[in-house]
């Protein structure tokens, strides 16, 4: 809302389209964020189960790490991927998931997160996701490129 | 080993079926343009609210994760001798560089090894040609991931 504190999370979830077609709402206490994703059925991706679809369960860390991504580098430009990796450790259930993640490190140009997804239990993840994330600094023109 | 027309247009309708009746592929419009054995071509169409950045107007990251997955289990489940159910073990994704404003991605998964318990695949998104690929997956799906659960 602020200038000087950097963009609130909700501004920042509710400027991406595809977060809103998902229905991912956050909660920001300080500088932790936790992202929801509302159960609908549209989400789900084995009916037989039922389980969510893998794929959007990793969509949902992905944008849980550009949100926090965002509030901590208080950027006006969203962070781009480079490259996740996720590990699906249980089938997501039919109810609501919730998302933390943690910036591992930040560079001057890249940034590393750790996601991790869970839904009854926060010690009983049902999926992680680990990155690298670009920074694309508004002040600070990109060298070379 | 023997495989008749017949049995790859079952197959075929069998997948093209399973689309229908998974909810999140159906919700992004997901389409099965080929497929044969242990290989998936798809489509992913553009739409504007499904965009990741509303700075580049780009389809977002996560319609082209859920994509890929997808694909890539379906084309671990086309390498199958006998149909069960998949999950994702695991998955990698590179991205090379964003997808062009407003286009519509494709992609195509090629499941190389199944094992007793794992399938091996690689999957590309591009928009004209796997040459100049979007992003590139490797997955590992565990096969018959739902017994003694699913009917």
């Amino acid at each position: 809302m602020s200038g000087v504190s950097g963009p609130e999370i909700g501004d920042v979830i509710a400027r991406i389209p595809y977060a809103t077609f998902l229905g991912v709402r956050a909660e920001q206490r300080g500088d932790e964020l936790t992202l929801i994703l509302p159960y609908k059925e549209m989400l789900i991706g084995n009916p037989m189960l039922p389980a969510l679809h893998g794929g959007v369960v990793g969509a949902f860390m992905e944008l849980a790490a550009i949100a926090q991504l965002s509030i901590a580098t208080r950027g006006a430009r969203l962070p781009k991927t480079i490259d996740i990796t996720i590990d699906y450790m249980r089938s997501g259930k039919p109810k609501d998931t919730f998302a933390r993640a943690r910036v591992v490190r930040t560079g001057r140009r890249i940034a590393n997160v750790h996601v991790e997804a869970w839904q009854g239990e926060r010690a009983a993840p049902i999926a992680a996701l680990h990155g690298n994330f670009l920074l694309t600094a508004d002040e600070e023109p990109a060298s070379g490129d | 080993m023997a495989e008749t027309d017949a049995d790859w247009r079952a197959l075929t309708e069998r997948i093209q079926g399973m689309m229908r009746f998974t909810p999140h592929a159906h919700a992004l419009n997901f389409s099965i343009t080929h497929v044969e054995r242990g290989k998936a071509h798809g489509l992913a169409p553009f739409r504007a609210d499904l965009v990741g950045d509303p700075d580049t107007g780009v389809i977002a990251g996560g319609v082209v994760i859920a994509f890929l997955d997808h694909l890539s289990g379906v084309a671990a489940m086309t390498a199958l001798k006998t149909p069960t159910s998949l999950a994702t073990l695991d998955l990698r994704i590179d991205y090379m560089r964003p997808a062009a404003a407003g286009a519509d991605v494709r992609a195509e998964a090629h499941c190389y090894k199944v094992a007793r318990s794992v399938a091996f695949v690689r999957a590309t998104a591009f928009e004209q040609s796997p040459d100049d690929p979007i992003a590139n997956a490797t997955g590992v799906f565990m096969v018959g991931a739902a017994q003694g659960k699913a009917s």
